[in-house]
């Protein structure tokens, strides 16, 4: 078969998917764009063309800033720590005990549970008044009174990025166990006689089979950690005193409770920017690793 | 002859069928109701059912979804060409749905009969410059409930009638040990916030909004928001309020937790129920206190109505359906968790048995209902002022300036 009616076959059977895609995603977006230079409400009439005011607005607001900023400490925080937690759990089942298949089924229940699930599940250990934390510190000594660990700007944040860890590490430990079933046991054992130590066995023998899918898992993480809206408007909306508000929900306020869609559609558009050069900025940094790697 | 007459009989039956099924063809109607406080899932599906078998030709579909979506989903059906044909509003969202066109004019559907026979305080619930835009249907406002038990070990004879006796009841029980923190408030980051201050406002006589520019940076509005803080830096409120939504200060009452909590009306039946609470029985209810020398009493309109969208298709048949749910007879059965809206309730011993503290307390509470403030820009101005409270909570501003920077985001 000669290379052209390869493409074009490739092509046409790709076909419905774009079209799906341009409706769905395509329209939208353009759509979006649009709006995002009008003063629209979210009901009523379509509203006035403004140019880039909601842009120049939006960038400049004290509120957006601080958003900004929230929503990047949640991001690399949670993320980094769930590759952490991911990695060292993968490293774990990867090793031959007893139980270890019961260990894996059970790891996966956190990430399948929905998130609003997951949400009312941790307010409820973070409960200040009745919470299981409360009564596990308590117990153990290392508190003497009863936290309000979502109702303090000190801790809220902290305490939500553990509850989205807690459900979203799974994630990464199943890529890497995958990974890890991938490194040839041959290789592994000859590593150990030529007197490898755990760390070096993992840094050059182990670590360089882990980098692709591992990328691939920083890549969704962090576009979903940027993204993060449930989990937070189940635990604290927002709250307390907008310590714990973030972009999206910044967007959904703006574009849903005050309804100025335009402004919104102007803030969503800045996320899906920040995203989207996020995301093409580890594709890059995946190219060049994948290309080191091998 | 015989004959043709049984065909012309059989074609009148036929036509009188064909139009007694169009009469009686089925038209569904979609309803969104709120899942938590005032009536509950259980009585609006009741209630809901009893409409249907006397209206078997109109289906209504019930959704519920908490309050803090109610709003949201209520505008985002609108924006994406409706959904719903009947929409539960609260007292804050008639200005905003009446300037967007979300809710239907339903002035000239309300009979003059009715109109007199419905307080005159829950018509404000409902109208917008003049205008009805629904009926009344859950009539409420927050009081002040407190633990019999606790006050009579602390030595306490009567509740507290100002906000400043209050203070000093719970230093006393504070003092003799009965409970550490004796006040629960729901101060999370959420309306419910805005509802305990807009009582203090109301106690203080302060105003949210003076010819169209807020009005709460001096005043009553300042003096509100210094008694939040100054209640929880004393220590006498418990401090976790400022993460509790209404339902975590029932659950704290009712666990003993607390001498003295403000809620809505559908507290008490529940907190006097053994099933679920530990202080069944010895729930006290009165109006929310008042100000020395400035108010008697203290209360926020925190009432709810139904309405019909201007998507719906079957104004008529969903008319017909909130005609049913805020009839007096409906609402009369139902008494226990939410008062009725008709005055001549309040006098029908089969709503006043058993709760005769709370209708005395409702008397007081419903007369001197204080209302948020009725403009479009709500859903903005109360996000600032949510902001303003915790800010000034947690002590990362002073109540003046939290004050001020809400008065300056608050779109007005």
């Amino acid at each position: 078969m000669s290379g052209t009616s390869m493409t074009t076959r490739a092509w046409l059977l790709m076909l419905p998917l774009l079209v799906v895609m341009i409706a769905v995603i395509g329209w939208p977006l353009v759509d979006t764009v649009g709006l995002s230079f009008t003063d629209a409400k979210l009901v009523g009439t379509g509203g006035n063309f403004v140019g880039i005011d909601n842009y120049a607005k939006m960038l400049a607001n004290s509120n957006f800033q601080r958003t900004l900023i929230t929503t990047a400490w949640f991001a690399i925080i949670s993320v980094a720590a769930e590759m952490v937690l991911g990695v060292l759990a993968a490293l774990l089942l990867n090793q031959d005990f007893r139980g270890r298949g019961v260990l894996r089924a059970l790891m996966i229940l956190p990430w399948a549970l929905p998130t609003v699930v997951n949400a009312t599940l941790w307010r409820l250990i973070y409960n200040p008044e009745y919470g299981a934390l409360n009564a596990a510190l308590t117990q153990l000594g290392l508190i003497d009174a009863y936290r309000s660990w979502l109702g303090e700007p000190g801790t809220a944040l902290t305490a939500l990025i553990v509850a989205d860890c807690w459900k979203n590490f799974p994630l990464v430990a199943l890529i890497a166990l995958a990974a890890l079933q991938a490194v040839p046991r041959d290789i592994t054992a000859a590593s150990l006689v030529d007197g490898a130590g755990p760390f070096k066995r993992f840094r050059f023998v182990i670590l360089p089979y882990l980098v692709g899918p591992l990328m691939v898992a920083l890549v969704l993480r962090t576009i979903e950690a940027f993204k993060v809206f449930d989990i937070i408007w189940v635990m604290t909306r927002g709250g307390p005193a907008n310590s714990t508000r973030t972009l999206s929900i910044l967007v959904y306020q703006e574009a849903f409770s005050f309804q100025r869609a335009g402004s919104g559609a102007s803030l969503a558009l800045i996320v899906t920017l920040l995203v989207t050069v996020l995301a093409a900025a580890y594709a890059a940094l995946v190219r060049k690793t994948a290309g080191s790697a091998t | 002859m015989l004959k043709s007459l049984n065909k012309t009989l059989l074609g009148a039956a036929l036509i009188g069928v064909s139009f007694a099924s169009h009469a009686f063809a089925e038209t569904t109607i979609n309803a969104l109701f709120m899942a938590q406080a005032a009536y509950s899932e259980a009585d609006v599906r009741a209630m809901t059912d009893a409409f249907s078998k006397a209206n078997p030709d109109v289906k209504v579909n019930l959704e519920f979804v908490p309050y803090e979506g109610l709003h949201d989903k209520t505008v985002l059906a609108q924006g994406s060409g409706g959904g719903y044909d009947v929409v539960l509003f609260d007292v804050i969202w008639p200005a905003e749905y009446a300037t967007n066109k979300v809710l239907v004019d339903v002035s000239l559907r309300i009979s003059d009969d009715t109109k007199k026979s419905v307080l005159p305080g829950a018509w404000t619930t409902v109208q917008y410059e003049g205008k009805s835009y629904g009926m009344p249907w859950i009539l409420d406002t927050k009081y002040l409930f407190y633990n019999k038990e606790i006050l009579e070990k602390a030595g306490i004879k009567t509740p507290p009638k100002t906000w400043d006796e209050l203070n000093e009841q719970a230093k006393i029980i504070k003092d003799k040990g009965l409970l550490a923190t004796p006040i629960a408030w729901s101060w999370s980051q959420a309306e419910a916030a805005i509802c305990d201050y807009a009582t203090l406002v109301s106690a203080y006589k302060g105003d949210f909004i003076k010819d169209g520019k807020p009005d709460f940076q001096t005043g009553g509005g300042l003096d509100a928001l210094k008694y939040m803080v100054t209640s929880y830096k004393s220590g006498l409120t418990n401090p976790n309020s400022k993460e509790f939504l209404e339902e975590d200060v029932r659950k704290v009452f009712e666990n003993g937790d607390a001498a003295f909590a403000l809620n809505w009306t559908y507290m008490y039946n529940m907190a006097n129920d053994p099933k679920d609470s530990k202080v069944a029985g010895k729930v006290g209810v009165v109006p929310a206190p008042g100000v020395a020398g400035k108010s008697e009493a203290s209360a926020v309109n925190g009432s709810m109505g139904l309405g019909i969208t201007s998507a719906s298709k079957h104004p008529d048949e969903a008319w017909k359906y909130i005609t049913f749910m805020t009839s007096q007879a409906t609402q009369n059965q139902y008494a226990k968790l939410s008062l009725p809206i008709w005055a001549s309730s309040y006098s029908d011993p089969a709503v006043t048995k058993g709760q005769e503290e709370l209708i005395a307390a409702a008397k007081v509470g419903l007369a001197a209902m204080y209302p948020r403030p009725t403009t479009p820009k709500y859903q903005e101005l109360s996000t600032a002022l949510q902001q303003a409270i915790q800010e000034s909570l947690l002590g990362q501003s002073s109540p003046e300036d939290a004050l001020k920077s809400a008065a300056d985001n608050s779109g007005l």
